[in-house]
């Protein structure tokens, strides 16, 4: 049941890097694809009625891992304490950007929180990065399952670690160049003009570093956490994560190419979920991998909670989430259209 | 204490709460009203419904985006601060709280979306539908956060574990719990209580500087009309029943509420007064004899017990703030219901619309609720100390011992600055909207981005 548990963590943590993902994305290219008010306009408004929902996912995946892994919510989050504020505000002043942004047809009001949105935007993709490098490099977890972070140390990856190492910095600046691909695919799809020509661009200059960076974070993360590429030999599921993550570079970089948008999409979501699927599976089964002493790791074997309680959530968690897809369908039904140049009178 | 960093954990989470729950307890009972207005709307083809309906949707959209990032880091406290807490509950209120995330976050946040962003590419009939679903799910958020803290102050439905944490054993009975369904009760009462207060005091001012006169009638009439009943049921019988389950279950807490430090019977109830906790007595208290013992337990007779009866490690650790806490929320209560009984009664009258003694009353009156909200939740909050899970864990027991004072310090001295940001700005737009008026936005522009040239 907690390896279940496990899975789902895994998939909602998946479902909202690729979905938020898409708008961090749309966010660090903001003021670069679009550069009138109208333009600006048009990217808040191909995001707008999705991004809140999206951001839901996140405590969809906290509230799983609270209830099936107390033990390690409790931890990381203490742990990881300053960088989940940081998160926090981040998180909080980007959403106000969204929201706020257009209620005033005043041009300081609105470069300011054009500026917000493009800065939170960025720095929240680079700290997702950062976090998912702390776990696969591992915390210094104690024997009764605590540990305390420091924001930075030496900025290398031995203990004592800090959050920022050069080995997280790395990742978290993978994961921008990753999510700028998706945003700007996303963008691309959504929007027309000028604006759609600008976020290709991005898009296949952001692929570029991305292909580029793949190999080279693949090598540090084997130099950081040797051994974590093991479990490639007895599990297939990592090499189908792979494949899928390949396929979708392969897609996007052609979809990006021939300007067929719904293609290159398709292919950074391929992209993103495939590298997070893999991860999550040479990960298994800790949750939080303790260094130096292994043994003091948090797994679904020793930090699940009973259960009984894990057997009946599952029951009404998965009808919960199918009832959200569905809310989404209907959605994204509605705003199928794109949001287009033009729409947007210089003053609404 | 200052050198402890419990202190920072729990101002912490009071400050941001409190400003949290601002928001929220308007945007729930704003729904209603919205239903209300989108349901008149439909059923007299009254346009102008719609109008008033689309003006409070852009009110509800400023509080409710505000709601949603002073929201987020709510849940990430309980890990970030409240560590100990998490690992030893979390198996049963993290249940709670993922539900709240499945079933309320999920659906407020897609029909919100339909509500700002659809309105031209939606039938009426799927637009008001909009509306019900956004009401159903913020009020089915907050059942879900009340029930997490109805497990707080009663818990239900668990077991004690092999590993000491708590365990589930009965879903069921952890939602459904009395406390809860209690709390519950006299909670969104407030919430419309509040909205009433908001549409009516945006309606007295209207009418007051004689602009928008229809719509402002219409808020008068349905702020009036919610606002007695609600500032009623809040009272009674909802905050009448609570207060008798805090007697037989939180006796310490009842009398430190009432600044009791003596048990007895036909105990009175205090009106004005200052606890002194040092001599162990209320100075110059004005009391209603036999009062208490009557609320309490329905007889004069009653044995109301005094915080004599209770070790001092189980008092409540800051008597006078819950003592202040109750008062002012069970004053303006009171006050709330005796002023919307006097609009109620001009509204039968046809007299409201003219009175302007009662315009200014009621448009000055907004604040009230906000305030006795927030007493309110000291109340309740500050009645479970110096339990966090009410016989179960201690608060002292219950924050991350591994993050210390300093950073503690740290995160709340960030959240003031940010909140105070994130307030005046809320306040400036609020007033924008307020000065632009119901009818700066036809027909179907309720997205700021949605306009079309």
């Amino acid at each position: 049941m907690a390896d279940l548990w496990y899975v789902i963590v895994a998939g909602a943590l998946t479902a909202f890097v690729l979905l938020d993902g898409y708008d961090f994305g749309a966010g660090m290219l903001h003021r670069w694809v679009a550069r009138t008010d109208d333009e600006r306009r048009q990217v808040i408004a191909a995001i707008g009625p999705f991004w809140d929902g999206n951001e839901v996912w996140l405590l969809a995946a906290g509230g799983a891992l609270f209830l099936a892994f107390p033990k390690v919510l409790s931890a990381g989050l203490s742990g990881f304490y300053f960088a989940i504020f940081l998160v926090l505000w981040c998180l909080i002043g980007r959403g106000l950007a969204i929201e706020f942004r257009s209620h005033v047809a005043d041009r300081m009001w609105r470069s300011f929180f054009d500026t917000l949105f493009m800065a939170t935007s960025l720095l929240l993709a680079l700290f997702f990065g950062v976090a998912l490098a702390n776990i696969v490099r591992g915390v210094p977890l104690s024997a009764d399952g605590w540990f305390s972070l420091e924001l930075f140390t030496q900025f290398r990856a031995t203990p004592p670690v800090g959050i920022l190492d050069w080995y997280t910095i790395t990742v978290g600046l993978f994961a921008v160049a990753a999510l700028a691909v998706h945003g700007g695919a996303f963008l691309a799809l959504r929007t027309d003009g000028v604006v759609r020509d600008r976020a290709r661009l991005a898009a296949r200059r952001a692929l570029s570093g991305v292909i580029v960076a793949w190999p080279l974070v693949t090598w540090a993360t084997a130099v950081v956490r040797p051994g974590f590429f093991d479990a490639f030999a007895w599990r297939p599921l990592a090499w189908l994560f792979v494949i899928i993550a390949l396929a979708g570079t392969v897609a996007a970089y052609a979809g990006l190419r021939n300007e067929r948008d719904g293609l290159a999409f398709a292919g950074s979501a391929c992209f993103v979920g495939g590298l997070l699927g893999a991860t999550a599976a040479c990960a298994w089964p800790a949750l939080l991998y303790a260094v130096p002493v292994e043994a003091n790791s948090l797994t679904t074997a020793n930090a699940a909670a009973p259960a009984d309680g894990l057997r009946s959530a599952f029951f009404w968690y998965l009808p919960g989430l199918l009832l959200a897809m569905g809310y989404f369908a209907l959605l994204a039904r509605l705003h199928r259209e794109k949001a287009r140049a033009g729409d947007y009178g210089s003053h609404g | 204490m200052l050198a402890d960093a419990l202190i920072w954990h729990r101002l912490q989470f009071a400050f941001t709460i409190t400003f949290h729950y601002l928001f929220p307890v308007l945007t729930m009972g704003l729904a209603l009203f919205i239903v209300v207005m989108k349901a008149l709307a439909l059923r007299t083809g009254d346009a102008r419904w719609d109008d008033a309906a689309r003006f409070w949707i852009r009110i509800f959209g400023i509080n409710f985006a505000v709601g949603v990032v002073t929201g987020i880091p709510m849940e990430f406290q309980f890990g970030t601060n409240w560590a100990r807490l998490s690992r030893y509950a979390g198996p049963v209120i993290g249940q709670t709280l993922a539900l709240e995330g499945i079933f309320a976050f999920f659906l407020e946040s897609s029909f919100l979306a339909l509500l700002v962003w659809g309105e031209k590419r939606l039938s009426r009939m799927a637009h008001f539908a909009s509306a019900v679903a956004l009401f159903v799910g913020s009020w089915l958020s907050a059942y879900f956060i009340i029930s997490t803290s109805a497990f707080m102050h009663h818990p239900v439905g668990y077991a004690v574990g092999p590993d000491q944490n708590l365990q589930i054993v009965d879903l069921g009975a952890v939602l459904l719990n009395p406390w809860a369904l209690l709390q519950f009760a006299h909670n969104q009462a407030a919430s419309v209580a509040t909205a009433s207060f908001v549409v009516a005091a945006v309606g007295a001012w209207y009418l007051l500087r004689n602009e928008h006169t229809d719509f402002a009638r219409r808020c008068l009439t349905l702020g009036v009309g919610f606002g007695f009943v609600a500032s009623l049921v809040v009272a009674f019988p909802t905050g009448d029943l609570q207060a008798k389950a805090v007697a037989r279950h939180k006796p310490a807490a009842l009398a430190a509420m009432e600044g009791r430090f003596e048990s007895g019977p036909r105990a009175g109830i205090t009106l004005i007064g200052q606890p002194n906790v040092a001599a162990r007595r209320l100075d110059n208290p004005i009391t209603v004899p036999g009062m208490l013992s009557f609320l309490a337990f329905g007889t004069f007779q009653g044995n109301v017990a005094g915080l004599n009866e209770f070790p001092e490690s189980d008092w409540p650790d800051n008597i006078e703030l819950l003592y202040y806490a109750f008062h002012i929320m069970a004053g303006l209560g009171t006050l709330m219901i005796g002023l919307m009984g006097l609009a109620a009664l001009a509204l039968l009258t046809r007299r409201l619309f003219t009175s302007r003694a009662l315009l200014w009353a009621l448009a000055l009156a907004f604040p009230f609720p906000y305030i006795a909200v927030t007493t309110g939740w000291m109340t309740a909050e500050l009645g479970r100390q110096p339990w966090v899970v009410y016989g179960l864990l201690r608060t002292a027991d219950a924050s991350s011992q591994m993050v210390h004072g300093g950073t503690a310090l740290f995160t709340l001295i960030g959240f003031m600055g940010i909140d105070f940001l994130i307030g005046l700005a809320f306040l400036w737009l609020v007033a924008r909207e307020l000065s632009a008026g119901p009818s700066a936005h036809p027909h179907g522009t309720t997205a700021p981005e949605a306009a079309h040239g």
